[in-house]
């Protein structure tokens, strides 16, 4: 995609970020529209890891939930301005994910899958048996409310915004970084490792690095979920958390880092639609991923672009 | 040296040295070892015993990064060029090294030069490399590895799968690297063709080098024409 191009969807994006903010009154809606945001976060730290770099995690949920404990354990149990809690949450999240990651990335394929699969489960035990600090199985309470000086995140309308800001902050440093030496270096990791080494490429550096960077992301949506909630419980960051936000990747599109929008954006608002066929909703909701993948293997993103692609050939004959 | 996979013994045993600004082919058939002994080289098989020295330098334990870094490059058998990645990327990450070392402009005129050895990769610079023809990606591999500006660029079955013209245009590339000082080392099952650029040549069956010797004795050696060049045993034996 061209430099244009590239700005112009920019600006999509953030008008529509702005219009969105404040057109709409609605609280429900709005609080949709953070959760978008939130698992945009995660798909988009997923898909550097899974997408681009080419190594599967089924642990993802983990690091999602490290950012979300840390920061309620800090400011709700030790009293920390959320300011600071945000730094300890995240680099606990990629420290852990840098002690975790020097033995896991070892692996390949699904042997890694295993591994994180694995990282995931122990975290979620902790989580749910460490009561004393965690509050346990039944969840923890009284996270305040995001503070930043003067500034307070009580609002559906303020979260918005701090959301999508975020959204767009790291959007573009993802961008940033695949465009970049080592983003084409993630690539050649994906395609061949052996390959990849062999141009000078030092592959188990940069698997461990793209592996804390995608955990810090999740760390921070993690957090922005603790302070918008106030409420956290182990069930939100186990198995099937891992599994959605690899959905989200995978439907979105990998490799795509407007597909991380659209696979969060569909993974989110759909059960949602799908209320209205009550017992028949994960039916559905099955059904209706199945038909993306068959229909749209590459991901809604590549997917629908190759659609487009097809229709203006035939209009051109 | 010797080097194993897991407990194989893959190569035997062999001593073997290179002098700069020459062309070396290893010979052999399928399974002698060669291809193990370059990926020894490269680091990308860290299990190996003995010594290896590049310019005075040990090899030991060197990863793969650094002994690109160091001034060698391969070129994998099969080319392993990345498929969805265009034709510029893959040269860009044959640079890879260069970049970290904040020389931008060194890699520019680096493409320019190796486009200059194989124009045929320019007209094709965003096209994904997956789509060139075999002959074109096995350019593209070496001039990926010319990228890293190597001293030494380590060649594993160049020929393979492909048309003679197109084997006849890449052995004289590698003439013409050679002027400029690059040092070559060429594993073929091509021996004709390999023998024909070379300057000296090993002789690899099974793990151990049977047989050594300059370009020009070794087309002539019995052994090799009956083994590599194809020369009919019948011949051979009528000859005796």
């Amino acid at each position: 995609m061209g430099d244009r191009s590239q700005k112009i969807i920019y600006a999509v994006f953030v008008l529509a970020v702005i219009l969105l903010g404040w057109g709409i009154d609605n609280a429900y809606y709005l609080q949709m529209l953070i959760f978008i945001g939130i698992n945009t976060l995660l798909a988009l730290s997923l898909n550097m890891l899974m997408g681009y770099a080419g190594q599967i995690s089924l642990g993802h949920a983990a690091f999602y939930g490290i950012g979300a404990y840390v920061t309620a354990i800090l400011t709700a149990t030790y009293q920390v301005p959320p300011l600071l809690s945000l730094p300890a949450a995240v680099c606990m999240a990629m420290f852990v994910a840098w002690i975790v990651g020097i033995p896991t990335l070892r692996l390949s394929g699904y042997y890694l899958g295993m591994g994180t699969l694995g990282f995931g489960m122990i975290v979620h035990i902790v989580f749910r048996e460490w009561s004393s600090v965690t509050g346990g199985a039944s969840g923890f309470v009284g996270i305040p409310p995001l503070t930043a000086g003067p500034l307070t995140f009580d609002s559906e309308r303020h979260y918005f915004f701090l959301v999508w800001t975020v959204v767009l902050l790291a959007i573009i440093m993802c961008r940033r970084i695949i465009d970049s030496r080592v983003g084409r270096a993630l690539r050649a990791i994906h395609d061949g490792e052996k390959a990849a080494a062999a141009v000078g490429v030092d592959t188990k550096k940069l698997k461990l690095q793209v592996f804390v960077l995608s955990a810090g992301m999740a760390a921070l949506a993690g957090f922005l979920y603790a302070h918008l909630i106030y409420f956290i419980s182990p069930g939100t960051f186990g198995f099937v958390t891992s599994i959605r936000i690899v959905t989200m990747v995978v439907i979105g599109g990998m490799a795509s880092i407007w597909g991380s929008l659209f696979g969060a954006s569909l993974l989110t608002l759909l059960p949602e639609w799908l209320h209205a066929f009550s017992e028949f909703e994960m039916v559905v909701y099955g059904l209706i991923l199945m038909t993306v993948m068959i229909f749209l293997p590459r991901g809604l993103t590549r997917g629908l672009l190759d659609i487009y692609e097809r229709y203006r050939k035939n209009n051109d004959r | 040296m010797k080097c194993y996979y897991g407990r194989i013994m893959a190569v035997k045993g062999v001593s073997l040295s290179v002098n700069p600004e020459e062309i070396v082919c290893l010979i052999g058939a399928n399974g002698s070892g060669k291809t193990t002994l370059l990926s020894a080289v490269c680091g990308l098989l860290p299990d190996w015993t003995g010594e290896m020295e590049f310019f005075e330098q040990s090899l030991k334990g060197m990863e793969p990064p650094a002994v690109v870094r160091s001034g060698i490059s391969l070129v994998p058998e099969g080319r392993l060029i990345f498929p969805p990645l265009s034709v510029l990327d893959n040269l860009k990450l044959g640079a890879y090294t260069m970049y970290k070392k904040k020389a931008a402009d060194t890699v520019k005129k680096d493409l320019e030069y190796v486009t200059g050895l194989f124009p045929v990769l320019k007209e094709r610079f965003d096209q994904p490399a997956g789509t060139l023809s075999g002959g074109e990606q096995q350019m593209l591999a070496i001039a990926r590895a010319l990228m890293a500006r190597p001293k030494l660029l380590l060649l594993d079955e160049p020929s393979m799968g492909l048309a003679p013209m197109i084997v006849e245009r890449i052995m004289e590339v590698l003439e013409v690297l050679r002027k400029r000082g690059i040092t070559i080392v060429l594993v073929e099952q091509n021996a004709l063709a390999a023998l024909e650029v070379a300057d000296r040549g090993y002789v690899f069956e099974t793990g151990s080098v049977v047989l050594q010797g300059s370009a020009d004795e070794l087309l002539a050696d019995k052994d090799v024409k009956r083994a590599y060049l194809g020369k009919d045993y019948g011949d051979f034996y009528d000859a005796v």
